[in-house]
């Protein structure tokens, strides 16, 4: 029986480095890692078999529902090798699995020796996963190539096994197959775990060093501090210190989750573990830190903190104008648990009070959307996402602009964007759609690789701004969801950019104003003012749409006056029902913005900034009202 | 004061368009004629009539269905029993709607003398398509010689009901339409847009696609047509869809939009009672059970709040050519209604605010503005 019972294991703080393997699993969202991580906490027994759960290491709704792991967590498994019989400790670290978290990954990888890169034998490698594994080999990780699902009736273990073979430069006989629903192979894999991958090393009397690799806000505990101690050691009640900061906390506990946190003596050389200060926000806490003690400091961090750096910016704005404190107040609540989560207030003359807000990615700023209106019950709009431009004037002057609003009047000499080296992995029957689409959005090939017989690699650079609109959407209709993407920021580059804005009766709006590729701009300005002749509805008056780069009219429709809007008849029982009516209109008002003089409905906002996934989600709630 | 309504809910035939409160003689009993569905009907409304304030009656309107098929004497005994209970003002105003197929010049003289002095017509329209689209039985000259007929035998208001944007109407249909109304030298013309009503022959066949609704824009054509042509031949319009000759305006109707006191008898029929409005209950057989059991036939009610108050007293004056009382505007309601007389859809006299012709044709849109 290769499980230890808890109290028998090796203990933390008295855990001999060689006793230890550290790990994480690579795969991409649906390939099966939580399924996986659920069987070893199984086959562990840190888990009894009773309090099992599904996807036990997802903490979120969010995250259970949508099946992605935004957070990492470390569990620590105590694990007797079938091949030696010795004990030994297995902390799995969890990591995230988008491309938004790309530094929250690195992170994760660098506290681990080694990573198991679970693929889908139905599937095939992602684009993410690949990144990630880049990732990983960059960090001179050990691999361990799996196979996942092998018990599903469409599973390709030989096709998938040459696919990992070739990328990591491994046999295909070297890839084990498990599955995480049967739990086939998965005790096999944890033997492999100890004999491949390395024992961490460090130095136990020298000063202590503790890799950050994740901070999570908890309500009743304030930040839990997730770290892998590299050098000397952490005990509880001592002074400890943020390098980057200098800040100085108390470590009020120090522990391992197994996979309940459980407080212990401490942690030392190679261990992972948490530990909480009291205080209440991550931003005191920030992944890729180092911790180090105030008594005995080190003079050398560990290397690779960055500060997170939001890549695209929104405005969210609340539905209801009244909801905007509640708004603030769960942004603020959110920051807590999110670093990476930049906002300030914004006002708009079409939407309102609401924030301006940083994300890292897509995917990122989603997710902070769906958290607010789930946590805090309002519906909220959000204007087309928008990239940082650095604009210089011919006067030498310097921008910054993260929102077309502030792009300025005056003389423009070269407007930067930021470029990504996109990476995507498809069926090669769809190289000619994928290729179509990213010439489209202003894309320069790199090159393409097969990865497999039928499979291939293809990179290029793009503009973030032409990511981040629907691209990933159209990837995904154009290759019938097959392909995957990946991206990284490689720097910026002047783009022929201008600002188009839209305006209604001769007045610009605000949220309608977008920075756009000069190519690019008379067909923005027509789909715009196309769009919302449609979906304004006719005024008193008529009312001019117009798209303009700077005072230059690019594009005009026109919303005819109203004419008739009366019913013919009221007599007597037609009075109450009349008033009826028009007492039921008036909650419709709620819902109009005036711009101007024109009366715009909440929904031609939305329509007209959304995405089309945005918008059959607002019919779904119109229905359930 | 105290109007009455009477509501007569027959018709030999339903028309394609209607949805009111009506029924034919065989929907109400199989192979029934009108005399044996309708024979105890005024006894139950008189019944009804013992439920009414006691007070004295300006206006009485037979409206329906189709009012002109029950015998003058029958509605006679409605008239006189009001008069005897309630009393009439000197000037009462008693208007009968009548259907032009279903009257000969000895009917109309009966009603005369019970003591009808104003009659309006069902005319729709003189084109033959537009009425057959309306599903309507009547010729279209029946309507001259109707109103030639109640001209003599004395009535001495008469008007005719047109109906505008029909599917399959053209503006010069309608052009026709109007100038015809106008040459029968009515005292009075009542129009109204086609409204299609859920449930109806007209709303199927639309949803099928066999037909196609007028867009708003010739519906406005056609509206601004009538009013200026009732203009030319002194016909000034007092209330949205209603003009008359001085004098001529319906009483009856103007106590509606004034919220006067008034009581329907009949079936589904409203009334209206200080602050209070409430209904009967709405089929002719539930009503008479109702009323022979010696129970009121009152199916709900509501108390109307001082603001639902305010909110119908926008809804029905903007809808009049007195206007809408500046006093009774908050500051911010009047300063919303600025934009609106600088683009000409509404004039501002010393003390009020009067939509004119292109504002009526969007007074459901003032008003919710008011009322926002």
């Amino acid at each position: 029986m290769p499980a230890i019972p808890i109290s028998k294991a090796p203990q933390p703080a008295a855990t001999n480095p060689a006793q230890i393997r550290n790990f994480c699993i690579i795969a991409h969202i649906d390939h099966g890692k939580s399924t996986l991580a659920d069987r070893m906490l199984g086959i562990t027994e840190v888990v009894e078999a009773r309090n099992m759960r599904a996807q036990y290491l997802d903490r979120m709704d969010i995250e259970r529902e949508r099946g992605i792991t935004i957070k990492s967590q470390a569990v620590r498994l105590p694990w007797r090798s079938g091949i030696d019989g010795q004990e030994y400790i297995l902390n799995m670290i969890d990591t995230p699995g988008h491309v938004d978290f790309t530094y929250e990954v690195s992170r994760s990888l660098a506290a681990c020796e080694g990573a198991v890169l679970l693929v889908d034998c139905a599937q095939g490698i992602e684009a993410q996963t690949l990144a990630n594994l880049y990732l990983a080999m960059e960090n001179n990780l050990t691999i361990i190539p799996v196979l996942n699902k092998i018990d599903l009736p469409n599973a390709q273990p030989e096709k998938f096994a040459k696919e990992l073979a070739n990328l990591i430069g491994c046999k295909p006989e070297d890839c084990l197959r498990v599955s995480g629903k049967t739990g086939d192979g998965v005790a096999e894999l944890l033997d492999q775990i100890v004999s491949q991958i390395p024992a961490p090393t460090g130095d136990p009397d020298a000063p202590a060093r503790a890799l950050i690799f994740d901070s999570v806000y908890d309500s009743y505990r304030g930040v839990v501090t997730y770290v892998r101690v590299v050098d000397g050691h952490l005990s509880p009640r001592e002074q400890i210190q943020m390098y980057s900061t200098g800040v100085r906390h108390e470590a009020l506990e120090v522990g391992v989750i197994s996979p309940e946190p459980l407080p212990g003596k401490g942690l030392g050389v190679g261990e992972v573990g948490y530990l909480i200060t009291g205080v209440k926000d991550v931003r005191q806490s920030r992944v890729g830190d180092t911790i180090t003690t105030y008594q005995n400091p080190t003079k050398h961090p560990l290397a690779g903190y960055k500060d997170p750096k939001p890549m695209v910016f929104a405005g969210l704005f609340p539905l209801d104008g009244a909801d905007f404190p509640i708004l603030r107040d769960a942004l603020d609540k959110l920051q807590l648990n999110d670093a990476a989560l930049v906002y300030e207030p914004e006002s708009s003359a079409a939407l309102g009070f609401g924030f301006r807000c940083g994300f890292l990615g897509l995917l990122h700023m989603e997710i902070v959307r769906e958290r607010l209106e789930r946590e805090s019950k309002i519906s909220l709009i959000s204007t087309a996402p928008n990239v940082v431009y650095q604009v210089w004037l011919e006067d030498g002057k310097k921008f910054v602009v993260t929102n077309p609003s502030e792009f300025p009047d005056g003389k423009i000499n070269v407007v930067e964007e930021p470029i990504v080296k996109a990476t995507i992995l498809s069926p090669s029957e769809f190289i000619g759609v994928i290729m179509e689409l990213c010439q489209d959005r202003r894309g320069t090939m790199l090159g393409m690789d097969y990865i497999s017989e039928d499979r291939v690699e293809i990179r290029y650079t793009l503009p973030l701004a032409e990511i981040v609109f629907d691209f990933f959407d159209q990837l995904k209709s154009r290759t019938k969801g097959y392909a995957s993407l990946d991206y990284e920021e490689i720097g910026d580059e002047p783009g022929n950019l201008v600002k188009v804005d839209i305006l209604l009766q001769g007045e610009a709006v605000d949220a309608f104003s977008a920075i756009v590729h000069r190519d690019k701009a008379y067909s923005y300005g027509l789909m715009m003012t196309a769009k919302l002749r449609e979906l304004i509805p006719r005024q008193q008056f008529e009312v001019p749409i117009q798209a303009a780069i700077g005072s230059r009219i690019i594009a005009r429709e026109s919303i005819r006056a109203i004419r008739k809007d009366v019913l013919a008849k009221c007599y007597g029982g037609d009075i109450s029902r009349k008033r009826k009516l028009l007492e039921k209109q008036k909650e419709g008002k709620k819902r109009m913005k005036m711009v101007g003089r024109v009366e715009v409905p909440q929904e031609a906002f939305v329509a007209a900034l959304a995405t089309d996934a945005d918008i059959e989600k607002i019919k779904a709630a119109r229905k359930q009202e | 004061m105290l109007s009455f309504y009477t509501h007569i809910p027959y018709c030999i035939k339903r028309c394609g368009y209607c949805d009111f409160n009506t029924y034919t003689p065989s929907e109400l009993q199989d192979g029934a004629t009108l005399e044996i569905v309708s024979n105890d009907y005024i006894d139950a409304v008189l019944k009804e009539l013992e439920y009414a304030p006691i007070d004295q009656v300006p206006t009485i309107f037979f409206g329906g269905g189709t009012p002109s098929l029950i015998p003058p004497h029958d509605l006679g005994r409605v008239i006189s029993a009001i008069k005897v209970r309630n009393g009439l003002t000197e000037d009462c105003e008693i208007t009968l709607e009548a259907n032009p197929d279903s009257v000969t010049e000895e009917k109309l003289a009966g009603y005369i003398t019970v003591g009808f002095n104003r009659i309006s017509f069902g005319m729709q329209s003189t084109s033959t398509h537009v009425l057959e689209v309306l599903d309507r039985t009547h010729n279209p000259e029946n309507v001259k010689r109707a109103v030639d007929m109640a001209r003599s035998v004395g009535f001495t208001s008469v008007s005719v009901d047109l109906i505008y944007g029909t599917p399959g109407e053209s503006l010069k249909d309608w052009q026709s339409t109007v100038t015809q109304a106008l040459a029968l030298g009515v005292d009075h013309i009542s129009a109204y847009a086609l409204i299609v009503e859920e449930g109806t022959k007209l709303a199927a066949k639309i949803k099928r696609g066999e037909i196609q609704m007028p867009d708003d824009d010739l519906m406005a054509d056609m509206y601004l047509y009538i009013d200026q042509a009732c203009g030319f031949k002194g016909l000034k319009w007092y209330e949205l869809s209603n003009w008359s000759k001085p004098g001529h305006e319906c009483r009856h109707n103007i106590a509606y939009w004034t919220n006067a006191n008034w009581w329907g008898l009949g079936p589904g029929a409203h009334s209206h009672i200080d602050q209070k409005r409430f209904w009967n209950v709405k089929h002719p057989t539930a009503y008479k059970q109702k009323l022979f059991a010696q129970e009121s036939p009152i199916a709900d009610s509501e108390l109307l709040t001082d603001e639902q108050r305010k909110s119908e007293y926008i809804m029905l004056s903007s809808r009049l050519r007195t206007g809408i009382a500046k006093r009774a505007l908050t500051v911010a309601q009047y300063e919303r209604m600025t934009s609106y007389i600088s683009s000409n859809h509404m004039i501002e006299t010393q003390d009020s605010l009067v939509l004119t012709s292109t504002g009526r044709l969007i007074a459901d849109r003032v008003v919710a503005d008011l009322l926002r």
